[in-house]
């Protein structure tokens, strides 16, 4: 007797879990298999744990600066040992929180590796080898990514790491060297950077967080560099020579001559490439692309019946985005009225470093290249009451405006807790507002919160408090 | 301080108009509720009152000046004895589209998409609303597409008509049409458009390319209803009944007999209307405006009369409130007065069909195999073909017939 759903989903990540309890909602009768743990890599390898490290590093940080506040701190340390527990519990917390949910909304959880396996069937093989299949009028798949590697630059898990090892670290290492300044890479240099690390960061492009806004990338660089980072821009790692407890990195900058750095550990952030392996793309004859699957702005491929979403189906590697893609599809199945496909510019993006970095839709440059008159606003976090009483006076707040029509064109962030602002200028993206709107908001005061508003008003010449 | 007057959006789509008259002078005391200026908007010249009470100051706009931006200052109100000059304070930011007058609420399927009725509160984003500005483009004929039916920016065609676009980006990148240029001889006469003739021009080109049109013509005798109408109008000299009213008393009766002809179109759906709110077409001086006669299926032929007469006299004075034109479920052209004998209108959505009345005049009929004479009124329907069949057309039409040539239906 073959099972038969709705609704198959293959992996539980933020974007596999979230879509099943979408579909169940909708009175889909839907099962969710799951090869590792539920959850995915953001809860137990990604977003999750890593927040819970930086929460160590950062207090270790602060701690560090007690005297500044009027506090008398005796003694300052760390064990990593748990600090990297404290993480896992974590991850091991929430992946039972997804478990819960899943039963709560009756989702069947089946343990193994899907595959598609013929119009409409999945053949899952269990923990003991065994196999067994499915029946789906609607297979999403949802396998994610992993960190991509190079045949240069390939992780050992001992020497040269991947942010899964990054995140397990036995010991501290004295010297690190990251590949890659996006958001993952910018994150491990940080925290280990914090607690002590001498660390070396390693960007291809003319700067880091090479997505972002250049003036943020600018002021980030400088924050870092003032922490005792070291930034090579322009450079590209040409290979890794293993040593016994050491790794010899051979690099390059453009038109200079290669040089040699000798680092404890290296980690390898150089993006991230789709799970399209050994799922039946081949067979069942889905469409892929560099490592993606290829979909339209409902997550359908070019199979009938068959879906994919989040990293898997390609940029932004953001699990907000898996879960908004995840709901889209299974609403688009049950038609929903008024579904529609995700708007990317409307997507935020955030980095957890010390200062924190978030944005949301274009930057300067790319305003400007979409032929729009810009009207941009500025407001630095040393000009806000909260800020200066919280002692984090170093940041800004840029908006960007398309002059014709007001539209909210681009956000960017830089400075304490901007991860937890950007969600405003998201909502008015969203809602369509213009500057007329957001000045006409009222924001609570003393909160960051009116560096928005400020940099709002900065824009038309306005601001207040500069 | 000195208050700025601001020039007021008398309606959710108004973005400008016309400062008509000046009421008041510099140096006229100003009482809350005084008429200070007439603003003529695309289809109305609308009385605009103070708000608040002072010393009118110095006027900024003339008479008589055009495309006056809502929210742009128009005068200055001197508080207690202020002498002109005194800094004023400065006027909002940005300029707010919303109505002035809370609008009546017209019951609606709320969640479907479609085109905001006249009356009711128009659901747009910021963004939306000042794309339709700059595009010239009525929000009201949007079928939104965001959030329980939300015109949102993508719904607002890039310019004025045709398909919206995809992004704002190739939106603004797209190029106008280029039209084939004009160029005014000797002696000819060029008269600038005013914003009844933008928008009847807008609205009528719209109707023709997006609407399929289909014509049904059937001839009704009258001579009956000729008679009826003798009797009333004998009956009581304070009023006077014509052929038109006892047509459009007819036309809201059919509606309600053949309920698929009183519907509008919408991208999700088709929306039937309760009420049978019948516009009529009144051409006056510069253009053409049709006010509506709102649930005339409950009204007497005699209170239609009334009723009608009051608004095609205020439609010449253009005095029409917006709620009073915009909106309807259907529509009545008479051109019986000029002699035309049949005609095709263009139908005015959100309505779905529209009937042209011609001539009644005497014909020679065949009666039981005899030629007779009988006065006869040739009508027809244009239809809407996405929201009816020709059928449906047909069967509203001898309903219409069934009540003229029995006209005491019309007044019982």
């Amino acid at each position: 007797m073959v099972d038969s759903y709705d609704i198959i989903v293959i992996g539980s990540g933020p974007g596999g879990y979230v879509t099943a309890i979408r579909a169940a909602q909708l009175g889909f009768k839907t099962a969710v298999i799951e090869r590792e743990h539920l959850g995915g890599i953001c809860l137990n390898w990604g977003c999750i744990p890593t927040k819970a490290l930086l929460r160590s590093s950062e207090l270790f940080h602060t701690l560090s600066h007690a005297d500044a506040y009027g506090l008398k701190v005796k003694e300052i340390g760390f064990e990593l040992d748990k600090i990297v527990k404290r993480s896992r519990g974590i991850a091991k917390q929430l992946s039972d929180g997804v478990k819960f949910l899943m039963k709560k909304n009756k989702i069947d959880v089946i343990d193994g590796h899907g595959a598609l396996a013929g119009a409409g069937r999945v053949q899952i093989t269990l923990a003991d080898k065994k196999t067994r299949e499915l029946i789906g009028k609607h297979i999403i798949l949802a396998t994610g990514a992993r960190a991509r590697e190079l045949p240069d630059l390939k992780a050992d898990g001992k020497l040269v790491w991947t942010y899964k090892h990054a995140m397990v670290p036995e010991t501290m290492p004295k010297s690190l060297l990251v590949i890659g300044s996006g958001a993952i890479g910018i994150e491990f240099a940080n925290f280990y950077k914090n607690l002590g690390a001498d660390v070396t960061v390693v960007e291809v492009m003319d700067r880091i967080l090479p997505v972002e806004d250049e003036e943020i990338s600018a002021f980030a660089a400088k924050s870092f560099t003032a922490q005792g980072m070291k930034l090579l821009t322009g450079t590209s790692v040409k290979s890794l020579e293993y040593k016994t407890n050491s790794v010899v990195v051979t690099m390059t900058a453009e038109g200079q001559p290669p040089t040699k750095v000798e680092v404890e550990r290296v980690i390898l952030a150089i993006g991230i490439t789709g799970n399209v392996e050994n799922i039946g793309l081949e067979a069942a004859g889905v469409k892929t692309d560099r490592g993606h699957v290829v979909i339209d702005g409902y997550g359908r491929t070019n199979v009938p019946g068959v879906y994919a979403i989040g990293d898997l189906a390609g940029p932004p590697w953001l699990a907000h985005k898996a879960s908004h893609e995840g709901v889209i599809c299974v609403e688009k199945i049950a038609g929903v009225e008024g579904t529609h496909a995700l708007d990317v510019s409307n997507i935020p993006g955030c980095t957890y470093s010390m200062p924190q970095i978030a944005s949301v839709g274009l930057t300067e440059t790319k305003a400007k290249a979409a032929g729009y008159t810009l009207k941009v606003g500025r407001f630095p976090y040393i000009g806000n009451g909260k800020a200066i009483a919280l002692g984090e006076t170093q940041g800004m707040i840029k908006t960007i405006f398309d002059a014709k029509t007001g539209a909210l064109l681009g956000a960017h962030m830089i400075g304490a807790e901007v991860t937890e602002l950007i969600q405003g200028f998201a909502v008015a993206r969203t809602l369509e507002t213009t500057e007329a709107e957001l000045m006409a908001t009222v924001f609570p005061h003393p909160t960051l919160s009116e560096m928005m508003h400020e940099s709002v008003l900065s824009a038309y010449g306005r601001a207040l408090h500069i | 301080m000195p208050i700025d007057i601001l020039m007021p959006a008398l309606s959710p789509t108004m973005t400008e108009g016309r400062l008509a008259k000046w009421h008041k002078r510099p140096g006229d005391k100003i009482t809350s509720g005084d008429v200070i200026a007439e603003i003529e908007t695309d289809k109305a010249t609308m009385e605009y009152e103070a708000v608040d009470e002072g010393v009118l100051g110095d006027l900024l706009v003339a008479e008589g000046t055009e495309g006056v931006l809502v929210n742009t200052p128009i005068a200055i109100l001197l508080i207690d004895g202020e002498a002109a000059g005194t800094p004023r304070k400065a006027s909002p930011a940005a300029p707010a589209l919303a109505p002035l007058q809370p609008a009546p609420i017209v019951a609606v399927a709320a969640a479907q998409p479609m085109a905001a009725p006249s009356g009711t509160r128009l659901f747009a984003s910021p963004l939306a609303r000042r794309l339709a500005k700059e595009r010239g483009v009525d929000l009201t004929q949007i079928a939104g597409t965001g959030p329980h039916g939300r015109v949102i920016a993508r719904d607002v065609p890039a310019n004025g008509a045709g398909q919206a676009s995809p992004t704002i980006a190739s939106a603004s990148a797209r190029p106008a049409p280029v039209p084939v240029p004009v160029i005014p001889g000797a002696g000819d006469r060029t008269i600038p458009h005013d914003g009844m003739r933008r928008t009847v021009a807008r609205r009528l080109t719209e109707s023709v390319q997006t609407i399929p049109h289909f014509n049904l013509t059937i001839d009704v005798e009258i001579d009956k209803l000729l008679d009826l109408r003798r009797q009333v109008n004998a009956a009581d000299e304070s009023y006077k009944v014509s052929v038109n009213d006892f047509v459009l008393r007819a036309c809201a009766l059919a509606l309600q007999k053949v309920p698929e002809v009183n519907a509008s179109w919408t991208d999700a759906a088709l929306i039937q209307h309760a009420q049978s709110d019948v516009a009529m077409a009144v051409a006056i001086e510069g253009g053409l405006i049709t006010p509506i006669i709102f649930g005339a299926q409950n009204k007497s032929v005699v209170q239609i009369a009334r009723e009608a007469k009051d608004l095609a006299e205020r439609a010449r004075a253009r005095k029409l409130k917006p709620e009073e034109y915009q909106g309807g479920t259907f529509a009545v052209s008479n051109l019986g007065m000029f002699g035309v004998r049949t005609f095709n209108s263009i139908i005015n959505p959100p309505h779905a069909a529209i009937l042209s009345v011609g001539v009644g005049e005497q014909r020679p009929i065949a009666r039981d195999g005899q030629l007779a004479v009988a006065t006869i009124m040739s009508v027809t329907l244009a239809i809407d073909h996405r929201v009816l069949g020709g059928a449906e057309g047909a069967r509203w039409l001898q309903a219409f017939k069934q009540l003229i040539e029995t006209p005491i239906r019309l007044v019982v």
